[in-house]
């Protein structure tokens, strides 16, 4: 490293070196163990951002596909599990109101049909970006019965501010009771 | 010695102006949505409001701020007057065209897309057109650092580009790149559909290079701040720099790691696949090594100036530190606001405890506690610093300075935590208002309440701090002694050449950029179905 001036009599400069190497050893075991937990969490947990890349044209959403509307909402799946499909736009989403059961998968597929949406649902770490042309897509699991919020929190124009949903979380029995009844569910008014 | 001392205040009296401007902005935004006021009943306003407080400071002021540093920079620590003076001229009026450009149509609200412009919405392309000139009116700068230390080498070859130009060079060179990516997503994908030429527009691809500059950014605005801890703390408290190498390294390793880590703002995003993602998040880890290193740094400086002062112990001497003087005590706030900040990046660089927060208020907290904090915080000291040799006047005002200091770190605490908290309940950002009385946000209105009060005190600072800097150019003249930089406690005679120059840091921050950007971008590109219709900002129904 840098040439210093042979006057220094207490050898100064070694112990100054030997102290900042070890320090900067012990940064780097501190981020090595940030990233051996990220590591950790992301394998054992299996919790994974939505990261498919899938792509789907938004100005067919409501003529044909997945996400026309009548196909939009919780619906439970032949292996006991439930999809919800959610559309986001100016200024909504369809539905407006999502019942989901607890202690089961439940695997959201979410978009946009004109600009870039966002939603979380409070009290849980579940956040996703909706986005026009994509798909996003993750799976959670509800623990406990309830009443969430889902705002919009990605700013899509000049109404963003009013663009909530509710999310109702239902005793598994009770929601696959009302499943019974319907193809599509979902709590809207 | 500073040769072109109005080229300097020019930019400088331009950032703060602008500065002042915004920080009315911010405090109207937090009142506005807080419970003290009723519904806004044009919430375009809002958005307007936001957009232009974004705008300015983001791009303008923190540019203004390099620039006119890194001209005070060249001309002291080369000792030779700034070559392409008059250049210097053009990118500052390009910068008051293009801010001017920009800001108009956005009072009109005809741009209320926020500064991170948030395609497939698109607005008046003057707005855009606005902020590519405030880029190339900065790039200008770029270049001219770059000539100036390149001749000063030339002219004494083989000696130690003094530290703070080496510093100053890395963080332009390291703005010319971060710039790019969102000036690649403003000219071939934004401008296009503004100006007519097209109606569709990759919104996914849009954001991925948006990331590009995003993040590095934030470490563009930090330069300035690192400049002081390094290159001014240490001299005005009378202290030594520990260690100049580690300095460079420092400064090196921002240029290489805090560009290819961006999409990290991108990991709730359909877009990106996760394992991009992954290693965007190993990266942003590395980032935090030269924070760390600097922080180690900059204490053993400050010890070493107590130490000098008499301070003895193994905490003591914190004791003997010069409290009354405004760079002591700029530092040790910006210290404060650099742990918090950090500490809360930690969580959101993490692939897994950044979905709890993403894109809720806590990202507000965050980033205002970083930059707004720990960086604006030296801002103010680089300036009460620069002003007596800029003016040839005293600074008088020592104790309005320690208030004008306190009363920033304390509001910018009082801002930003009651942010993190309804962060982590979910309170989303860049809302117009709240409907405080549903059943999910009771009890979050006092907390945003608080927020306004913080507000109020930075608000109150920041008008203490422009009349301090108006005050002084009337204050009884002086002849000030030339502007200096630390002596390290080791000075360096000679360098290797990786530790006295900036190509093999360029090629290795472009190289890493490309590795860890070009398959996300192409794969993008190549997806055609993910083109998508414009929706227009303020088009007549």
């Amino acid at each position: 490293m840098a040439q210093v001036s042979s006057t220094d009599p207490h050898g100064s400069a070694a112990v100054a070196a030997r102290i900042e190497r070890r320090w900067a050893l012990m940064v780097v075991g501190i981020v090595a163990l940030l990233v051996a937990i990220v590591i950790f969490t992301g394998l054992h947990w299996a919790m994974m951002p939505p990261s498919r890349v899938e792509t789907i044209d938004p100005t067919r959403l409501h003529v044909d596909g997945e996400f026309i509307e009548s196909n939009l909402g919780s619906a439970v799946e032949s292996d006991g599990s439930v999809t919800v499909r959610i559309v986001g736009q100016q200024y909504s989403f369809t539905p407006q109101c999502i019942v989901v059961p607890t202690k089961t998968s439940v695997t959201f597929r979410a978009t946009s049909s004109d600009v870039v949406h966002g939603m979380l649902i409070t009290g849980t770490n579940i956040n996703s970006m909706l986005e026009p042309g994509y798909v996003a897509t993750f799976k959670t699991q509800f623990d406990t019965p309830g009443d969430h919020l889902m705002p919009c929190h990605e700013y899509c124009g000049v109404g963003h501010e009013a663009m909530w949903a509710n999310v109702k979380v239902v005793d598994k029995e009770d929601f696959l009771k009302m499943a019974a009844h319907a193809r599509r569910l979902t709590c809207d008014l | 010695m500073i040769y072109n001392k109005r080229l300097v205040l020019a930019h400088f009296w331009l950032a703060f102006a602008v500065f002042g401007l915004a920080v009315v902005l911010g405090e109207w935004q937090m009142f506005i949505r807080s419970p003290l006021h009723g519904w806004l009943r044009n919430p375009d306003l809002y958005y307007r409001s936001v957009t232009a407080h974004g705008t300015v400071m983001g791009y303008v002021f923190p540019t203004l701020i390099a620039m006119g540093f890194g001209y005070a920079i060249t001309e002291a620590s080369l000792k030779q007057p700034l070559i392409g003076r008059r250049w210097a001229w053009v990118g500052y009026f390009l910068i008051i065209i293009g801010s001017v450009a920009a800001l108009v149509p956005v009072s009109l609200g005809l741009d209320s897309v926020l500064y991170t412009f948030y395609p497939p919405m698109i607005g008046n392309a003057f707005y855009y057109v606005g902020v590519v000139l405030v880029v190339v009116g900065s790039w200008i700068w770029v270049a001219l650092m770059g000539i100036n230390m390149g001749a000063w080498k030339r002219a004494n070859p083989g000696s130690p580009v003094p530290l703070a130009m080496f510093a100053n060079v890395a963080g332009a060179y390291l703005w010319a790149w971060t710039a790019v990516g969102a000036a690649l997503e403003l000219l071939f994908q934004i401008l296009p559909v503004a100006l007519g030429f097209s109606s569709t527009i990759n919104a996914g691809l849009s954001r991925v290079l948006f990331s590009w500059t995003l993040h590095a950014i934030v470490y563009f605005w930090l330069m300035p701040a690192y400049i002081a801890f390094y290159t001014i703390v240490p001299r005005a408290i009378g202290g030594r720099l520990y260690s100049d190498t580690m300095a460079r390294i420092s400064f090196v390793l921002f240029l290489v790691f805090a560009m290819p880590i961006g999409i990290h703002h991108l990991f709730a995003d359909p877009q990106v696949g996760s394992g991009f993602k992954f290693v965007h998040s190993v990266f942003t880890a590395m980032v935090s090594v030269p924070t760390l290193l600097t922080v180690f740094t900059i204490c053993a400086s400050v010890e070493i100036a107590a130490r000098l002062r008499g301070g003895s112990g193994v905490f003591g001497w914190l004791k003997a530190l010069p409290w009354d003087n405004p760079q002591m005590l700029a530092l040790a706030f910006s210290f404060v606001m650099l742990g918090f900040g950090g500490a809360g990046g930690l969580i959101n660089m993490s692939y897994q405890l950044d979905s709890t927060i993403h894109n809720t208020q806590w990202i507000t907290g965050h980033f205002h506690l970083i930059f707004a904090g720990a960086i604006v915080v030296m801002y103010f000291a680089i300036a009460y610093d620069l002003w007596p040799h800029l003016t040839g006047r005293a600074m008088q005002d020592l104790r309005l300075i320690r208030w004008q200091l306190w009363l920033w770190f304390v509001g910018m605490i009082v801002t930003t935590f009651p942010w993190h908290y309804v962060g982590i309940l979910g309170m989303p950002r860049r809302m117009a208002y709240y409907d405080y009385s549903a059943p999910g946000l009771v009890g979050q209105g006092v907390a945003v309440i608080m927020s306004t009060v913080g507000g109020a005190m930075l608000l109150a600072s920041a008008i203490l701090f422009l009349a301090i800097l108006y005050r002084n150019h009337s204050a009884r003249q002086i002849e000030p002694a030339p502007w200096t930089f630390s002596r390290a406690v080791h000075e360096p005679v000679s360098l290797p050449l990786a530790l006295n120059g900036l190509s093999l840091w360029v090629g290795l921050m472009v190289a890493l950029t490309i590795t860890n950007y070009g398959y996300p971008i192409l794969q993008l590109i190549g997806l055609h179905d993910a083109q998508v219709p414009a929706v227009y900002i303020g088009a007549k129904p």
